[in-house]
């Protein structure tokens, strides 16, 4: 775990709030091992989601820069960052965020849209990915025929499908029963075992960060404390 | 296009919204088509019209007849080649809905002035040789089911024969077509000499002239020598271009174009309303799905694209419904008032236009709300979800 995947450098992230100005990460600084799970907690507001978005290239810092593999992401323009999330990074939502149009193999072909790939490649790549979240026989299913789990699970299918090499999961579980964020966790805790992807976890929930390599807590936009799972 | 499938489930997430939206564009191209083929009969005439043909009728009206004098004297002028003369007949066969054009004419004269008629040159003949002989146009042929050989009785609304019987009867010696689809050939012609003859009243006068220019003549300067021989005659003409005459005729029953431009004016401004309005919601209802295409990398211009298409294949699907349909109408209405309305046809440059205005209709509708889904921020709509 010694090759770095992600740096964040001196990042503050400041939101203007009518004529307030709000800083939500003040100076910080992260380094994320690649295969790592690193799981971070934190109070509501404490910009935990905020850290996720900088990571993902969904949001840009204030001040500071932000290293993905060998790409400064905080300097690319949205074009690029685009380009960029589309091969480099998987989101995974609270809410699963499936296109309720869709088929889960439709949902799940979508980042593929992207790419150069044709029709048969893309349901091929498609199948592959439900197969290893363990929905390979709904891949016919509307997003309103599964349960909360199973669309999850599309969701992390979606996430994989174009490969990349980080995954960032903001509250994955936190619409989910126990039993079934358990079998989320350990769908993440494999991925990031034996398919070596680096997990970003955003969680409230003590025991979902059990699952990960280790835990930071955010809180008042600096990453305080840090304790080894 | 490999967006197409996911953009097409997209128009049809609100099945019943999109089928009203898809209702309200396909009247307004209904509407369009069978009104472009309304205005197309009434401009037909001047469409097809030739650059080097002249009209003289009576100044003071087309239903005043010229004598059948002018006809030399009109021919003497410069710059005409040819003349040949025209008179409305006014007949119906069997019954007054059964109304069509009927002109008696100068054989040789009518077919060498309108090179565009086709007709085969034993059936010119044979109806030359037959003084009771006349020829109809192929749409005449089929409505009533005439052919060669079939003696026909005509009614004649204003020409009564000699003997005071309005029923006149002649024999179908040819049939004459066009390939110009602007043309029509709703209408007979006949023998002017039996006209002239068996006629009660009105000898020696016919209803109109037309007149070819010889090349390189000037139509302006052709028609002023014509009008200024009988400047102070008691028949004074007017003479015109046939296209002009053709206009002339057609205003009057209005300003078709402007009130037809009018009607669909109103029904494409509440058209845009509509689908602008449907693509609004539609848009509004999925800004947090709008939002996850972005974080999955689709750039701001394939969300643009997106809604935009969607907008498009809306309009697109309406407006060749009602295109279709409106042909299938124009048709029908060509078979049943052609007599009436001659040249009552979809032009393809009126669907060329159609389809343009589905598109620009389509781009205008979804602008705005493509825009909309363009500029999101998908940090702000993720934390609105």
């Amino acid at each position: 775990m010694s090759e770095i995947l992600a740096t964040i450098t001196g990042v503050s992230k400041s939101y203007r709030k009518g004529k307030e100005v709000v800083e939500v990460l003040h100076d910080l600084d992260l380094e994320i091992p690649r295969g790592d799970f690193v799981a971070i907690m934190g109070p509501s507001g404490s910009g935990k989601t905020t850290l996720l978005n900088l990571l993902g290239g969904l949001d840009k810092p204030t001040q500071g820069t932000v290293v993905v593999g060998n790409d400064e992401i905080s300097g690319m323009s949205n074009n690029q960052l685009s380009r960029w999330r589309s091969t480099h990074v998987g989101f995974i939502f609270q809410f699963y965020n499936l296109l309720p149009v869709l088929t889960a193999q439709k949902n799940v072909e979508l980042p593929l849209l992207l790419t150069d790939f044709g029709g048969k490649e893309r349901a091929r790549r498609a199948q592959i990915a439900l197969d290893i979240v363990g929905l390979g026989d709904r891949a016919k299913h509307y997003p309103r025929e599964l349960s909360g789990g199973q669309e999850q699970r599309v969701a992390i299918a979606r996430a994989i499908v174009s490969d990349p090499s980080l995954l960032l999961c903001d509250e994955p579980t936190g619409d989910l029963d126990r039993e079934t964020a358990d079998e989320i966790l350990r769908l993440l805790q494999t991925l990031n075992r034996e398919h070596d992807k680096t997990i970003v976890m955003v969680t409230h929930d003590s025991q979902a960060a059990t699952y990960a390599n280790r835990t930071m807590i955010c809180d008042k936009g600096t990453l305080e404390h840090r304790e080894t799972a | 296009m490999k967006y197409f499938g996911f953009v097409w489930k997209n128009v049809w997430r609100k099945k019943i919204r999109t089928i009203l939206t898809i209702l309200s564009v396909f009247v307004a191209f209904l509407l369009f088509a069978m009104l472009s083929a309304v205005g197309a009969a009434f401009t037909s005439g001047a469409d097809v019209a030739d650059a080097d043909r002249l009209v003289v009728i009576d100044k003071i009206s087309l239903i005043n007849p010229l004598p059948v004098a002018y006809k030399n004297r009109i021919a003497a002028t410069p710059g005409v080649q040819a003349v040949v003369a025209n008179s409305w007949f006014g007949g119906f066969y069997q019954e007054p809905r059964n109304s069509f054009g009927q002109f008696p004419t100068d054989p040789y004269g009518y077919f060498s002035m309108y090179p565009e008629l086709e007709m085969p040159e034993e059936q010119l003949e044979a109806w030359v040789r037959d003084r009771q002989g006349a020829v109809i146009g192929r749409e005449i042929a089929e409505r009533f089911g005439f052919s060669i050989g079939d003696r026909i009785p005509l009614t004649s609304t204003i020409w009564p024969m000699m003997d005071g019987n309005r029923t006149w009867e002649f024999n179908i010696r040819g049939i004459f077509e066009t390939d110009d689809p602007r043309g029509s050939t709703l209408f007979m012609l006949f023998q002017e000499e039996y006209f002239e003859e068996a006629r009660q009243f009105g000898k020696g006068t016919v209803g109109w002239y037309v007149i070819r220019t010889e090349p390189g003549a000037n139509p302006v300067e052709v028609a002023n020598a014509i009008d200024a021989q009988f400047a102070n005659s008691p028949n004074q003409t007017e003479t015109s271009t046939e296209a002009a005459f053709a206009q002339s005729f057609a205003k009057q029953f209005g300003n078709i174009a402007l009130i037809v431009t009018m009607i669909l004016g109103a029904v494409f401004f509440t058209l845009l309303l509509v689908s602008g309005n449907t693509m609004s919601q539609s848009v509004r209802e999925r800004i947090s799905e709008l939002a996850v295409l972005k974080t999955l990398g689709f750039s701001d211009g394939s969300v643009l694209g997106i809604v935009l298409t969607e907008s498009i294949v809306i309009m697109l699907i309406g407006g060749l419904l009602g295109l279709g349909v409106g042909w299938l109408i124009v048709q029908g209405a060509a078979q049943q008032f052609g007599s009436m309305l001659p040249g009552m046809f979809l032009s393809g440059k009126a669907i060329l236009t159609a389809i343009g205005i589905m598109i620009g209709a389509g781009v205008v509708a979804g602008i705005f709300p493509a825009l909309k889904a363009m500029h999101l921020s998908i940090v702000d709509a993720l934390a609105r979800a």
